[in-house]
């Protein structure tokens, strides 16, 4: 890279076009004739549900996998990439949803350790001035020194995205890149992107379900459906409800259950004083004092990383608390089996695969694992016998639309929304005083959204107390009764859902 | 009098930590060098064995004992690159195929060994540092081997390498980070393969120090489990060569208690102190496992740790 020229030069952003990307795993076809085309300097949205295909559509440009057909056309000419060493050749970049910056490293080391020229002994000195010159007309800053481990989310996927302009990558492919960030930084990251581009310095396809994001910083959008193209265009002129349509079909959504109104305020569950310690002796969680009455949904919005997941681990006794109380209906609650029975506590954690079952034993299996030592499954509390196990299992499958070859599949071999649909079966078929769910919609497309958010509220209305810890914003807006924000592991802002809006919980979100 | 046999243990030890340390010293390294690439190589107690056997055998035919030491190391770099190469076919776990190396080079350094034990080959030579104090004991405690120079010379080149060059950084990557790696077009298994054959190495030149130098002899208990405790060190050192170094030191002053202590007439508990440096591996095990910048500073993508 010559340092001494202008980095951000205008008029050095590519075009790009792919014409009838077709991508065939097996017998499924992730990718059937797809075109996208982004001129130059456009900041395009490629749009679609999980599994519509637009990670292969990204996956094939950047040359993770050879598309079976179709070409890639940039500036106007085809070019070959077989490797993404080929994709970062031709100036073409992406960050990723899982970060690829190496964590023992400094920024420094990981920018210069990017480049393909890095020399074999490095001159820090020469280095570090090259990167303080590089860093001046850089939109954003990160510290170069700190080691990547010790950045906060939000400065990693601003160092990702310096690390393509280090690299000189004009075309940039984003995955989602705001799932991480306060919607201030969210909003100022995309800014400056959206800025860049309009001076035709880069060109940026980004990845996103989020309409608000689209509508107010891109210029086009594609949508993909099912690996189908199903639509593009402006996104100023066109509409929420257009781009939603292209996305989701005329699929029927089932009815959301509404919230129905009462005047219950029996307090259930109480958080006192929580603390607890990640394994450098650092308070995870500090002081964290809540209550949810019955028929209540609490919802706890947050960046990621601000100790929710610690939260969330610690009531389902992953974690143990340093300090402080869980107390349900008054009585101390430590988060054992027999205390989880007798207190008719349940739960959806996030990522349940991992979290909430056995991956490998079968969906019966799975679904007993709060009544398999209980009779009918057990008798004398030991003797299992199947017959009824599996019986359960196949009531609750069906109730539960839960799509499995057999009851006796691995839940492995299940897809996201399936399992999740599995252990909500599980957790929900009892009668449930306490639930605590965290990031439930997490990667599910919108029929299992509303499906899930439905099953959530129905126990709210039933009288349950409802602890929802939750990254998205609007599915916090949308089911709770009260809101807490939780920043730096602690709760900093409780209100009532109509007495909030957007803006306030972001400002929270964001440590002010 | 009690004040002379303290001296005279303290120096016993300081010959003892200079003396023994070497070995570790090697080993460590390599394994510093394996772990930092993602791998963990417990099969240089084989190396090191196995190092020990070549050295003394091909000092002995050839009459140059550095010879030996080369040799050593090269018979360290086929294990280990054995050992990487076996790593590198899929769903092949590390920690298994390193106790089979292990067994392996043991087995083939006994076996090829037995001829070895009874004739005397040429040793390494002592640079004589301490002959100016006109104190026979401090002499002798500074008579130190030349490889004891080349271990604290090659910690501080890995430690500057790891931070101020391309192979030290991809190494670093690779091991804290193989999607990364793989991300930037970094071939993970062809770093890993480097990084434990070249540890191979290390140990094996390691093992030439035990038969050349000292003890100065080859037969079979000559390693004693050296070779597995240098693994522990490295976790100890934080996976830090320079730590390693001091890390090396403290085992070797502790390896020298109880035989320094003989020497003063303290006989009792003499097996006790022998096992110093096991105890030590023991309690250094415990409460690094414990510490809380063991978990910040370990490599990712150990499978240890994974």
């Amino acid at each position: 890279m010559n340092a001494a020229a202008p980095i951000l030069a205008t008029g050095r952003a590519p075009s790009l076009k792919a014409v009838g990307m077709t991508k065939i795993f097996g017998p499924l076809v992730a990718l059937d004739d797809v075109s996208i085309d982004i001129p130059a300097g456009s900041f395009h949205a490629l749009l679609g549900e999980n599994g519509a295909g637009k990670s292969t559509l990204v996956k094939s440009i950047m040359g993770f996998y050879s598309a079976d057909k179709g070409q890639v056309l940039l500036d106007g000419k085809e070019v070959s990439i077989r490797s993404p060493r080929d994709a970062r050749a031709h100036g073409i970049g992406m960050v990723y949803q899982q970060f690829t910056l190496v964590p023992c490293l400094t920024a420094a080391e990981n920018l210069v350790i990017s480049r393909a020229d890095a020399p074999a002994v490095m001159d820090w000195k020469k280095e570090k001035k090259a990167l303080d010159a590089f860093m001046e007309q850089m939109p954003f800053r990160v510290p170069l020194d700190a080691q990547v481990s010790s950045l906060s989310a939000g400065e990693k996927q601003k160092l990702e995205i310096l690390k393509l302009l280090y690299l000189d990558q004009r075309f940039m492919i984003l995955d989602e890149p705001t799932s991480v960030l306060t919607p201030g930084e969210a909003d100022e990251m995309l800014g400056l992107l959206g800025d860049m581009a309009a001076r035709k310095e880069i060109t940026v396809l980004m990845i996103s379900h989020k309409f608000r994001e689209v509508k107010a910083f891109c210029d086009g959008f594609t949508v993909l459906r099912r690996g189908r193209f199903t639509g593009s265009g402006d996104a100023q002129s066109a509409t929420i409800a257009e781009m939603s349509q292209m996305m989701i079909g005329d699929t029927e959504l089932r009815e959301r259950a509404t919230r129905r109104v009462h005047n219950e305020n029996r307090e259930v569950l109480e958080l006192a004083g929580l603390f607890a310690e990640d394994v450098d002796g650092a308070n995870v969680i500090e002081a964290v004092n809540l209550k949810v009455n019955a028929g209540e949904i609490v919802g706890i919005a947050g960046v990621s990383g601000n100790g929710q997941s610690a939260l969330v681990e610690a009531l389902a006794g992953q974690r143990p608390l340093s300090d402080g109380a869980i107390r349900i209906h008054g009585q101390n609650f430590f988060p054992r089996r027999a205390a989880f029975d007798k207190f008719k506590v349940f739960g959806l954690p996030e990522e349940p695969l991992k979290n909430a079952t056995a991956p490998k034993m079968s969906v019966a299996e799975n679904i007993a694992f709060r009544g398999f030592d209980k009779p009918p499954v057990a008798r004398f509390g030991w003797w299992m016998s199947p017959g009824p196990m599996r019986k359960k299992a196949e009531e609750l499958i069906a109730r539960y639309r839960v799509k499995t070859t057999s009851p006796d599949a691995p839940i492995e071999t299940l897809s996201g929304g399936n399992v999740q649909r599995a252990v909500l079966a599980r957790e929900l078929s009892g009668d449930v005083d306490v639930l605590i769910v965290a990031n439930p919609c997490f990667g599910l497309d919108f029929a299992s959204v509303s499906e899930i958010r439905s099953q959530i509220m129905e126990q709210r209305n039933r009288g349950a107390a409802v602890l929802l810890v939750s990254e998205d914003l609007d599915e916090i807006l949308e089911l709770s009764d009260r809101v807490a924000v939780m920043s730096g592991g602690t709760i900093t802002y409780v209100s009532k859902i109509e007495d909030t809006d957007r803006n306030t919980i972001g400002q929270h979100m964001a440590g002010h | 009098m009690m004040d002379s046999a303290f001296i005279t243990v303290l120096i016993a030890m300081l010959g003892g930590a200079i003396r023994v340390s070497t070995p570790f010293m090697f080993v460590a390294l390599g394994e510093c060098l394996t772990e930092k690439s993602g791998r963990i190589n417990l099969g240089l107690e084989g190396n090191l064995v196995l190092g020990a056997m070549v050295a003394y055998a091909i000092s002995f035919h050839t009459g140059n004992p550095w010879i030996g030491v080369l040799a050593a190391g090269g018979s360290g770099l086929i294990l280990g690159a054995l050992h990487g190469y076996i790593c590198k076919l899929p769903k092949v776990n590390d920690i298994a195929v390193g106790i089979a190396i292990m067994s392996f080079g043991t087995g083939v350094a006994f076996f090829f060994g037995k001829p070895y034990i009874q004739p005397s080959a040429p040793r390494l030579d002592a640079i004589h540092l301490g002959d100016w104090t006109g104190n026979s004991a401090l002499a002798q405690a500074l008579q130190v081997n030349p490889l004891f120079f080349v271990g604290i010379i090659l910690a501080v080149a890995m430690s500057w390498a790891f931070a101020n060059t391309r192979w030290g950084l991809i190494v670093r990557m690779t091991g804290d980070s193989a999607a990364s790696a793989r991300a930037m077009g970094v071939s993970v298994d062809w770093v890993r393969f480097l990084a434990t054959a070249a540890g191979g190495f290390l140990a094996g030149v390691g093992g030439a120090f035990l038969s050349l130098y000292y003890p100065g002899s080859w037969n079979q208990g000559l390693s004693s489990g050296q070779g597995l405790m240098a693994v522990a060190l490295v976790i100890f050192a934080r996976w830090d060569p320079i730590r390693c170094i001091w890390a090396a030191l403290l085992f070797g002053a502790a390896g020298a208690i109880g035989p320094s202590l003989q020497s003063v007439g303290i006989s009792q508990g003499y097996y006790f102190f022998n096992a110093a440096p096991y105890i030590l591996t023991l309690f250094i095990m415990i409460a690094s496992a414990r510490s809380k910048g063991a978990a910040r500073e370990v490599p990712g993508e150990l499978s240890i740790t994974k």
